[in-house]
């Protein structure tokens, strides 16, 4: 196991940058998530990684070890591939096996390694088949396997659930996470399912445009976003956020003429905005229905099973709202919402970025 | 059966036989009893069939000469015209080079170039080499013909193997040449075979140059072109040498018909 370190990778294609400055320290052990919408590098940092492609600048290190320059293969590191990239022309044990024969490991060690790997991904009945004739799950687990037989000091992964249908992914989501505690390689994850990041990741990296906006675990990332994108981006439904402004006077805020106390953690912040924009974010289950000095009416109500989530119409904004799955609201009723003030979460209203906390 | 389906078979039928009546025809001759081929009218089925013509036309020692100088040539030319184009072919499908596209234009613009022009420099210059009457200098010039053709055929037949598998392989140990030979190289192999087999029967029916770059080395067409033109050879032994230079390109293309599938890249299982 190693620890990973990037410093300040840029990486360009033609006229796309495809990564710009990015640094990341993965301690030993850590699984990180890469995450992100699509075409936000999150594959090209990756590669950078393993080694598949070289940076314009920085560096990547390894257990210690400047790697920049040294091919994938000297890298001691797994990866699983997006398509899984199992070789055609070969048995699963022979794919399995690669790697171990790359590194001149005898026939008889190779044969227990395989099966040992075999036998914790649950493919040993499948080792003389053809990748053609498995499942898309299997292939998966062929995948994983054949980048876990090696013991990599690190494990990359690019989106390896995404091929799988929906209740497959549940079950390989957890099996991913059971494998990682017992392998316990450093492991660095790439997805654009937030559900995923939220689950799998120690801690998740957050990547707009070739660049970390945010690397964190992942309850800080969903009670703190750094910014809005990633305020957005996390969470199903996304953070509401309205345009307020800050009372000259005492420091209240004030959304659409409705007076709401300032959170303390940010009366610091506030003190320079008196009178300005600002913009504040409170995620859909934290908005209180019942009472409240904010006025709206129920536009639609969708029962999601575990919870009923609403859209309430206010005089400005389009607010959703998760309630319990018992709820009696209904379209058209007017109600009225609060917005508990320890839930708010405060950004500058042009950069849109969080404000300082104390 | 539709209209529509009857139309379709009977094109393909029409298609066949225009390609097979010739083959068919020369076949039937070159098993016609050498009195039967001249007696007039000749009846479009022989009476009776033997391999007299064939026989005798396949012992003579001239012609197992050819056959084997044919069967060198085409050999050095498939073992040439691969060292040539499986780089380039694999350079052409895996790195996105400033002006590939013109490459590739430019590569197929070659055959665009007459073959007859260069004839008398090209034979000058062999003569001054020492490769005038050699089966080395048929084979490079035969090599030349070939390439354009087989660099495309392997560019497309590499296209067709993923860079992902290659990246895998390297990803676990693998060096870049080993990625090639333990994973690139066995799944493009039935469409390398597929452009050995094309460029063998280029050589094989290429009768131009062998023609004119030799004298006591002929190759198979060569010698046959040589003995009907300078020579005026009976009729019976123009059908025996027309079906034996038929012969080999069918077997082949029987053979590996289904390699022939993958030629641009698409493997059919
Ligand atoms: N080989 C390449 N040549 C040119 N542009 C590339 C190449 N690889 C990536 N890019 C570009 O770099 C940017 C980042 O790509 P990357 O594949 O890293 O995104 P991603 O976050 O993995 O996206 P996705 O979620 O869709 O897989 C994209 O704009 C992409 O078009
Ligand atoms: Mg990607």
């Amino acid at each position: 196991m190693a620890e990973i370190r990037l410093e300040g990778l840029h990486k360009r294609f033609g006229r796309v940058v495809a990564v710009r400055d990015v640094s990341l320290e993965i301690r030993e052990g850590e699984f990180v998530v890469l995450l992100g919408p699509s075409g936000c590098g999150k594959t090209t940092v990756l590669r950078l990684v393993a080694g598949l492609e070289t940076p314009d600048r920085g560096r990547v290190w390894i257990g210690g070890r400047d790697v920049t320059r040294l091919p994938p293969g000297r890298r001691d590191l797994g990866m699983v591939f997006q398509s899984y990239a199992l070789f055609p022309h070969m048995r699963v044990f022979d794919n399995v096996a690669f790697g171990l024969r790359m590194r001149g490991v005898g026939v008889a060690e190779q044969r227990r390694r395989v099966e040992e790997v075999a036998e914790l991904l649950q493919i040993a009945d499948l080792l003389d088949r053809y990748p053609a004739q498995l499942s898309g799950g299997q292939r998966q687990r062929v995948a994983v396997a054949r980048a876990l037989v090696v013991r990599p000091q690190v494990l990359l992964m690019d989106e390896p659930l995404s091929n799988l249908d929906a209740l497959l992914r549940l079950h390989m989501r957890a099996e991913l996470k059971r494998l990682h505690r017992e392998v316990g390689s450093t492991t660095v994850y790439v997805t654009h399912d937030q559900v995923e990041a939220m689950s799998l990741g120690d801690r998740v990296a957050v990547l707009r445009e070739g660049q970390v906006v945010q690397f964190d675990t992942p309850t800080q990332i969903y009670d703190h976003p750094s910014d809005r994108f990633v305020g957005s981006f996390l969470g199903n439904p996304p953070m509401n956020f309205f345009q307020a402004t800050v009372d000259p006077e005492d420091g209240s805020l004030r959304v659409e003429g409705v007076k709401f106390p300032a959170p303390v953690a940010y009366a610091q912040a506030l003190a320079e905005r008196r009178g300005g924009p600002i913009l504040v974010g409170i995620r859909p289950e934290h908005v209180s229905v019942g009472t409240g000095p904010l006025r709206g009416e129920v536009l639609v109500a969708e029962p999601l099973g575990a919870q009923k989530l609403l859209t309430v119409r206010t005089a400005q904004h389009l607010v959703k709202v998760a309630v319990g799955p018992d709820h009696a609201a209904r379209p058209g009723e007017h109600v009225a919402l609060d917005l508990p003030e320890a839930h708010l979460r405060l950004m500058d209203a042009q950069t849109e970025r969080a404000l300082p906390r104390r | 059966m539709t209209l529509r389906k009857l139309g379709l078979y009977a094109a393909a039928l029409l298609l066949t036989a225009w390609v097979l009546a010739p083959i068919v025809l020369i076949a039937l001759a070159a098993a016609t009893p050498r009195e039967d081929l001249y007696r007039w009218p000749r009846p479009l089925w022989p009476e009776r069939l033997s391999f007299e013509i064939l026989s005798s036309f396949a012992r003579q020692e001239a012609v197992l000469r050819a056959l084997g100088n044919s069967l060198a040539v085409a050999g050095l030319t498939i073992v040439l015209a691969t060292l040539v184009s499986a780089p380039a072919g694999y350079a052409l499908a895996r790195y996105p080079f400033r002006g590939r596209e013109a490459v590739q234009l430019g590569i197929l613009a070659t055959k665009m170039f007459p073959a007859t022009a260069l004839a008398v420099p090209l034979a000058v210059a062999f003569i001054r080499w020492g490769l005038y009457d050699t089966l080395l200098g048929v084979a490079l010039v035969h090599t030349a013909l070939s390439v354009p053709f087989v660099i495309l055929i392997v560019a497309s037949v590499f296209r067709g193997v993923p860079a992902e598998l290659e990246e895998a392989a390297m990803s676990l140990g693998a060096s870049r040449v080993g990625a090639f030979i333990r994973v690139t190289f066995p799944m493009a192999l039935p469409g390398l075979a597929a452009a050995a087999i094309f460029t063998f029967i280029l050589s094989w029916n290429e009768v131009f140059a062998a023609t004119l770059l030799t004298v006591n080395h002929r190759t198979l067409p060569a010698l046959l072109v040589h003995s009907v033109v300078a020579e005026g050879a009976p009729l019976h032994y123009r059908y025996a040498g027309g079906f034996f230079l038929v012969l080999p390109a069918l077997v082949i293309i029987f053979v590996i018909r289904r390699y022939l599938l993958t030629l641009w890249g698409v493997t059919v299982r």
